[in-house]
């Protein structure tokens, strides 16, 4: 076995090993390897040139895959009938797995059947003796007596202040991973909903008026300002704050208007952010017997009856209403923007 | 010294003459890279075989076609978020808006010939790897592969896990349709969440507010650069410690902690790992040919409006959002999050995000460090090179069986929604009920492991002092029916047999000859560890069963005449 077995593990002493199987530890001694049971090809001809056919035909089958695969991208070829597309996935699915389980199992096959099945031994050696260790910490300790960096303090802490000072500027080039002009979390309080913006459907961007809405129905919402907005980044950051769930109740089913809040809904038209104040996603299933909001994502359930306090599920807070009035043209509009941040916590948010 | 050695080598090249082409190209770079002591080192180098040792192969090799899947897809994905007008092939999307990054991966399915093929063998792939490299980990957890000396290449799996769910979720994100896009949405909420640095986390993850335009080029670099090439590096670190330690292998006849018992990389190795290559891509290719996996055209662009319900992320991402969903954000009328008062406004603590973050932690923690508490508990600072049957180390097994279960109710937890429907059950009472079980079901999982585990040592020590049952019911004279028993032969015997079974030892002093705290707890812990303990068959034991046989006679005379020479091997 080459090299493998030289140098002598019994005797190096570095290494404490668990249980050798020393004669006299277990019940029964080792009775050392099995003895090799012979295969069938091992003795007879006959059974080894069945299995080199076998192997043979293991092969072909590979080469029958990739003319598969061929047949599936030149013969069905560019196609946007989705049938065909997904045809053309089967083939070249097929022609890969044949060609490679041909390949595969084959050389299998081979090995199992035809190559030696010997078990063999090989001695373990120790990652290092006694001896080599002394000589590698004789070595460390000639190579730090010369580098003179214990006889010379000074430079020592120099070096290790330089050091720590130096990755600094890798860890300060990346402040610019976030280059917008109003930095910081003071932006997390304010939507683009103010007075008077009006309530728009999304994604037609029209407004709505009272009468649009029946009782129990739900209409997904953004302000109309969000319109305006061109740059793409800058629209779904927009509208990532400022989209809002329009639900129609019966004004007898709400239960709790807390002071200050009188005048925020409009003949049982209430206006909540639809972002979810747990992570974030939005609250988009609306169940109108029972009023519940759910999020889908983690399953957090608002009461739409009671200012969307928090029924079920790990949100920690209500979601945010937004203020709701009717405007001359008798469409749907803002009050102000919401009186808190919407969406999910974060350290800075405090008391809102 | 080198003057000599030059000397010798120019001798032995003007010795050997090749005599073939081959042999002169072979000759030619051995002359230049030193192939020979390669080959003389890896020629017939000895690797262990078990099905068990696969695992770490699949993950390998489902790597490989990550890489080589994952490089044609570079070739036609866009990481960009620019806005876009649709003009592919699909037909009921033409003409939308969307960022380049969907419109090309759209493009990668319907105009790309192979595209879709290639998507989807990438996915399952991915699937694939994760779940190999958790199922290699947990061989090496329950076998005790880990200790020393491998105590190392165990954190370095640990870390390639971890780059694996980052690969994954980094890459699942990059289409920027709606289901990826709310995934990125519960990742910036979580980041939020953490104290003082979480805002500003997300500011600079996303380029300002979430999800502004920034964040898929920025996950495209993780995705393709950073990520697979700190695995492909630790990849390389984890196979060079294999070859250093050499594999461990399983106890049996001949197989000692000082050898390596198994088959030469040349011929059988090689051809059996080297076809189980193909053999994985060949599975993986069926796959994807006749699995669809992430339709992302049904999907739609991302915008933070619309959500699906039952929208689930891979499978690797469940327990994280199990965690989530489990958590209550309030207990009666008491809300969980709170605010610091502080002169500036006061700071919130989103503790319903924060503290399902607290175990995912303390289970990453642990996996890491189990080497060390484990060597610390058992007091065991030697080598082992022979593997634990799962059973013979009760307490291990228990608390890894404890670990998977509570692993395993996160992960279910990811899916409680489609739990709910499709067994029609109550999802709030699904999570009620689960924030009991995460408790209490590994505690029963470990006291159940842990019997069956006592229950199997019990079982191997009836097969050793009393044979098999060998089918065979005999009537006696007066009338009494007993079972033949059949005696192992002594390979099996000695695989049985051959295993250290230590009892709990009492705290130790150290050098100043005081009992610490420390070591009390660990004294205690390592009661907990070995206290429970069925001792392997010893010699007296042994030979009093053969004893026994041998005055019952009820075994044929071949048998006994053997078990005679047992007797007398055992007494020298």
């Amino acid at each position: 076995m080459g090299e493998h077995g030289n140098g002598d593990p019994r005797d190096s002493g570095a290494v404490i090993n668990a249980g050798d199987g020393e004669s006299g530890q277990y019940a029964v001694d080792d009775p050392g390897l099995p003895p090799h049971r012979p295969r069938l090809a091992d003795e007879d001809e006959k059974t080894a040139k069945r299995s080199e056919r076998q192997v043979a035909v293991l092969f072909l089958v590979s080469i029958i895959g990739t003319v598969i695969f061929f047949i599936g991208y030149f013969v069905v070829g560019h196609t946007a009938d989705l049938h065909e597309v997904r045809l053309q996935n089967t083939l070249l699915g097929l022609g890969v797995a044949f060609a490679m389980l041909g390949i595969g199992l084959g050389v299998v096959h081979w090995a199992k059947t035809l190559m030696p099945d010997h078990e063999l031994v090989e001695a373990r050696k120790p990652l290092r003796t006694e001896e080599q260790r002394q000589e590698a910490e004789q070595i460390v300790g000639d190579v730090l007596e010369e580098s003179g960096i214990k006889r010379r303090p000074l430079i020592r802490n120099t070096l290790i202040g330089a050091a720590v000072l130096a990755p600094l500027p890798a860890v300060v080039l990346f402040r610019d991973l976030d280059l917008s002009e109003d930095f910081g979390p003071e932006r997390m309080r304010h939507t683009i909903w103010d007075e008077g913006v009006r309530l728009v459907r999304d994604p037609t961007g029209t407004p709505v008026r009272a009468a649009d809405l029946t009782v129990g129905s739900a209409m997904h919402i953004v302000p109309e300002t969000l319109l305006d907005i061109t740059d793409h980044g800058e629209k779904l950051a927009e509208k990532a704050k400022s989209v809002v769930l329009l639900i129609r109740m019966d004004p007898e089913e709400i239960q709790t208007v807390s002071e200050g809040r009188e005048d925020w809904t409009y003949e049982g038209i209430i206006a909540a952010s639809k972002v979810c104040t747990h992570v974030g996603c939005p609250v988009a299933l609306y169940e109108r017997h029972t009023h519940h909001l759910l999020c889908p994502c983690h399953q957090s359930t608002f009461d739409a009856a009671n200012e969307f306090e928090v029924i079920f599920g790990p949100a920690g807070r209500p979601l945010p209403q937004l203020p709701i009035a009717v405007d001359d043209e008798g469409y749907l509009v803002a009050r102000s923007d919401f009186t808190e941040p919407v969406g999910p916590s974060y350290w800075e948010r405090g008391n809102a | 010294m080198s003057t000599h050695e030059s000397d010798s080598t120019a001798a032995g090249a003007a010795a050997f003459q090749p005599e073939t082409r081959t042999g002169r190209i072979a000759d030619y770079v051995d002359q230049r890279v030193g192939g020979t002591n390669m080959v003389r080192e890896f020629g017939r180098k000895i690797f262990p075989d078990h099905w068990t040792f696969m695992f770490g192969e699949v993950a390998l090799y489902s790597f490989v076609i990550l890489i080589i899947s994952g490089i044609f897809l570079t070739f036609w994905f866009d990481p960009s978020m620019a806005t876009v007008e649709y003009e592919g092939k699909y037909a009921p999307m033409n003409g939308m808006e969307m960022s380049a990054a969907y419109a090309s991966a759209l493009d990668i399915s319907f105009d790309v010939r192979g595209g879709l093929f290639m998507r989807q063998i990438h996915h399952w792939a991915a699937l694939v790897f994760v779940m190999a490299m958790s199922v290699h980990m947990l061989r090496v957890f329950f076998t005790g592969a880990f200790r020393k000396p491998r105590e190392l290449n165990w954190v370095v799996g640990c870390a390639l896990l971890i780059l694996g769910l980052g690969a994954g979720f980094t890459g699942y994100s990059l289409p920027d349709e709606v289901l990826s896009g709310n995934g990125l949405r519960i990742i910036d909420g979580i980041m939020k969440a953490l104290p003082v640095v979480g805002t500003y986390l997300s500011f600079f993850l996303f380029g300002g507010e979430f999800p502004g335009e920034a964040v898929i080029p920025r996950l495209y670099v993780l995705h393709i650069l950073i990520i697979p090439g700190l695995i492909l590096a630790l990849v390389v670190v984890h196979l060079f410690m294999v070859v250093l330690h050499k594999h461990t292998q399983y106890p049996g006849p001949g197989r000692t902690e000082r050898n390596v018992v198994g088959y030469p990389v040349g011929p059988v190795y090689a051809a059996k790992a080297g076809g189980f290559f193909f053999i994985v891509f060949g599975i993986l290719a069926l796959i994807a040919g006749t699995f669809q996996i992430n339709a992302l055209w049904n999907y739609g662009p991302y915008d933070p409006s619309p959500v699906q319900a039952g929208a689930q992320p891979d499978w690797y991402i469940g327990p994280f959002e199990g965690v989530l969903r489990m958590m209550p954000g309030w207990i009666g009328d008491i809300p969980l999050e709170f605010v610091i008062p502080t002169p500036w406004g006061g700071n919130t603590v989103a503790t319903p995000v924060l503290v399902p973050l607290i175990p995912i932690a303390v289970l990453f923690a642990g996996m890491f460090l189990w080497p060390w508490i484990e060597a610390w508990i058992s007091g065991d600072k030697r080598d082992h090179h022979i593997l634990d049957r799962p059973r013979n180390a009760p307490a291990r097994t228990a608390f890894g069986t404890a670990t998977v279960t509570f692993y395993c109710i996160l992960w279910g937890m990811g899916a409680n929604d489609l739990i709910a429907t499709h067994f029609h059950l109550s999802l709030n009472d699904i999570t009620y009920w689960s924030r009991v079980l995460i408790f209490v079901g590994p505690v029963i999982a470990f006291i159940l492991t842990k019997r069956i585990c006592l229950a199997l040592q019990r079982k191997d020590r009836d097969t050793v002092l009393h044979g098999h049952e060998a089918g065979v019911i005999e009537m006696k004279p007066h009338g009494e029916f007993t079972e033949r028993h059949r005696r192992p032969n002594d390979y099996e015997l000695y695989t049985l047999v051959a295993f250290e079974s230590p009892e709990p030892s009492g705290p130790v002093p150290n050098a100043k000859g005081k009992v610490t705290r420390t070591e009390k707890l660990r004294a205690r812990l390592n009661r907990w560890f070995y206290e429970d303990r069925v001792a392997p068959v010893s010699r007296r034991e042994y030979l009093e069963a053969l004893e026994h046989d041998h005055h019952d006679g009820h075994e044929d005379g071949g048998l006994e005449a053997r078990e005679q020479q047992q007797i007398g091997s055992g007494h020298h």
